[in-house]
């Protein structure tokens, strides 16, 4: 169980000890990592949900790994993401390294990228896994180090302003996780989530924990008053970057927020708390699309789209109280596979864009159809699952929020969720109406083509998205798995 | 009881004073100082929750764990904030902006 966490840690300690052959450890990594999940994912379909005793020593005092429905999913698509992404970034870094000048900087670049991504990888990882509160605090860290890092690994003065700004608000974000880990502790005097479980109760302290660590994670997951610093960050990157950050990096905290509102502090949620998360998002998805819409580069338009799009991920909230919970899960779920494949195909598109034109403002991509037809192809059918038409994963996800908003007589989401497939319908298109008008004295052979790697990687994680949906009984399957079994402990080691 | 709350509430009271410096001051060394000290009140907090008067003395060793680990990191945290911090003085000349309006301002009162 420890595999997804310790494959990609000594992969990036190889790449920064060795600096030769780096995309090859880093590929072997992704590799390793995915077959690692998928081994997990067969044991949880065989066993049901597994504990694992770090060194082994007992839960009150000891470190616990849990692999559950949730967890496996949200592996799952970090590994496919990622091994997409480790082939994305290698075109990408070759083709700026033989295509333009300032070669050598595009190696440093190149250099420190992959080690880097695989301690994120290893930290995303350690995030999903993980069954103690201060473990996940020290998860959220490495993430946070590695992401800024990443960030700032562009150069441009933008990027490194951003990215400065990036590691200041997931630093205040993790420190106030902290507090409310302090807070916790200091009432219950346990870290392990499984036991917390049952000795939460409602106290003065307890609800201090409560909103600390919500208001450190909402920081870090960028809801509508705190989206600030998301899409400066997002948009200056590198694109192999951005993905990275739009893709993973946001649902680890989203994530954790989720299992500890619905697992942890069950007992204390008031339906008005609900509702106040519910009305955040609400407003995410409408002030992010229209920020989407007012935008003239084709990165922040998507970083744009970004935020909204994680709305869709809060209006589950007050959907949870009339539902069973396993509705929830998978409609969270849903809406967040669909968007991490959708968002990265974008993102890579983008970045191909910018590659081949050297911009992404938004009014000068005519024509852009027929010199690069596979990552047009790809930035529609992502486009489709954002907009959320049926077979895609924001499909399901999307039809599962209003068939539940409605039952739960709470049409008022169902009002908001529409509209906002209408506005994303408004900004994808935008900009695929540029795309296919062709200026008559446009000439084909513009600059150097592609190489596969940059384009086939977009593809791939577009039709993935649009194909969840079918194969939609599958990630049902994996999550109700972890709601019946009894539970599998294993003792990881000897102390 | 009464020295564990006095130890907690200084920490509340930093962390209260980093988060109020974080948010007004522009400067970015004064920022990372500023979340150093919000870390600070945070561990200080942890140190006091370890104390509990018991018959036999004891202390909680977890937090302790804790305060090492989150020192460790806090630490290698300011490290990278402070290379950050570097670059963007370095490449954005923000340094140099403010040197010439400082320099225009006598000027301009001289007139």
């Amino acid at each position: 169980m420890i595999s997804p966490i310790i494959l990609p840690l000594i992969a990036g300690l190889l790449c920064f000890l060795l600096n030769r052959r780096t995309f090859a450890i880093a590929l072997a990594a992704a590799v390793a990592n995915l077959l690692a999940v998928c081994f997990l994912t067969y044991q949880l379909l065989l066993f049901g949900p597994m504990r694992c005793h770090m060194g082994g020593w007992q839960p009150p005092l000891g470190i616990t790994l849990r692999s559950d429905g949730p967890a496996v999913l949200m592996l799952l698509m970090t590994a496919v993401t990622g091994l997409a992404i480790t082939v994305y970034a290698r075109g990408y870094f070759s083709h700026r390294i033989l295509n333009l000048r300032q070669a050598t900087q595009h190696q440093e670049q190149q250099r420190y990228f992959w080690p880097l991504w695989m301690l994120l990888l290893a930290g995303l990882n350690g995030l999903f896994l993980s069954n103690d509160i201060f473990n996940l605090y020290v998860t959220l860290e490495i993430i946070a180090i590695a992401a800024a890092s990443l960030a700032a690994l562009s150069g441009k003065p933008a990027s490194q302003l951003a990215s400065f700004r990036y590691l200041l608000v997931s630093l205040l974000g993790s420190l106030t996780y902290l507090l409310g880990v302090v807070f916790l502790y200091r009432s219950c005097g346990i870290l392990d989530l499984d036991i917390l479980q049952h000795h939460v109760a409602n106290g003065p302290g307890i609800r201090a924990a409560l909103a600390l660590m919500s208001i450190g994670l909402l920081l870090k997951t960028a809801l509508v008053p705190l989206h600030f610093w998301l899409p400066p960050t997002h948009a200056n990157a590198l694109a192999p970057v951005s993905v990275i950050l739009s893709g993973l990096v946001v649902k680890g905290s989203f994530y954790l927020l989720f299992r500890l509102w619905f697992e942890i502090f069950t007992q204390l949620i008031t339906p008005s708390a609900l509702n106040f998360m519910g009305t955040l998002g609400a407003v995410a998805i409408l002030w992010g699309a229209v920020q989407a819409m007012r935008q003239h580069r084709l990165k922040l338009m998507v970083a744009y789209s970004t935020v909204s799009q994680l709305g869709y991920l809060f209006i589950a909230f007050p959907l949870s109280r009339i539902d069973e919970s396993i509705q929830v899960w998978s409609i969270v779920i849903f809406m967040a596979l669909g968007h991490a494949c959708a968002k990265s195909a974008l993102f890579m598109v983008a970045g191909a864009v910018f590659l081949h034109l050297g911009h992404d403002r938004i009014k000068d991509l005519n024509g852009v159809r027929a010199s690069l037809p596979i990552p047009v192809f790809a930035y529609g059918i992502a486009g489709v699952s954002l907009m959320g038409l049926p077979p895609s994963a924001g499909f399901i996800g999307k039809w599962l929020l209003l068939t539940s908003s409605l039952t739960s007589s709470q049409w008022w989401w169902a009002l908001v969720i529409i509209t906002g497939s209408l506005l994303a319908m408004i900004y994808v298109f935008r900009v695929m109406s540029r795309f296919f008008v062709i200026p008559e004295d446009y000439s084909v052979t513009t600059s150097a083509p592609l190489s596969p790697l940059l384009e086939w990687p977009a593809l791939i994680m577009a039709l993935i998205s649009l194909f969840l949906g079918l194969a939609a009984s599958w990630p049902m399957k994996i999550l109700a798995t972890g709601n019946t079994a009894l539970t599998q402990v294993f003792p990881g080691g000897l102390p | 009881m009464i020295t564990t709350l006095l130890y907690s509430m200084t920490g509340l009271l930093l962390f209260a004073m980093g988060l109020f410096t974080l948010f007004i001051h522009s400067h970015p060394l004064r920022k990372i100082l500023a979340v150093n000290v919000m870390s600070t009140g945070v561990f200080l907090i942890m140190v006091a929750t370890a104390y509990k008067p018991m018959p036999l003395g004891n202390i909680d060793p977890v937090p302790h764990a804790m305060v090492l680990t989150g020192i460790v990191v806090s630490v290698s945290v300011t490290a990278l904030a402070l290379l950050l911090a570097c670059r963007v003085q370095e490449t954005s000349n923000l340094d140099l902006l403010e040197r010439k309006k400082q320099a225009r301002i006598p000027e301009e009162s001289r007139r």
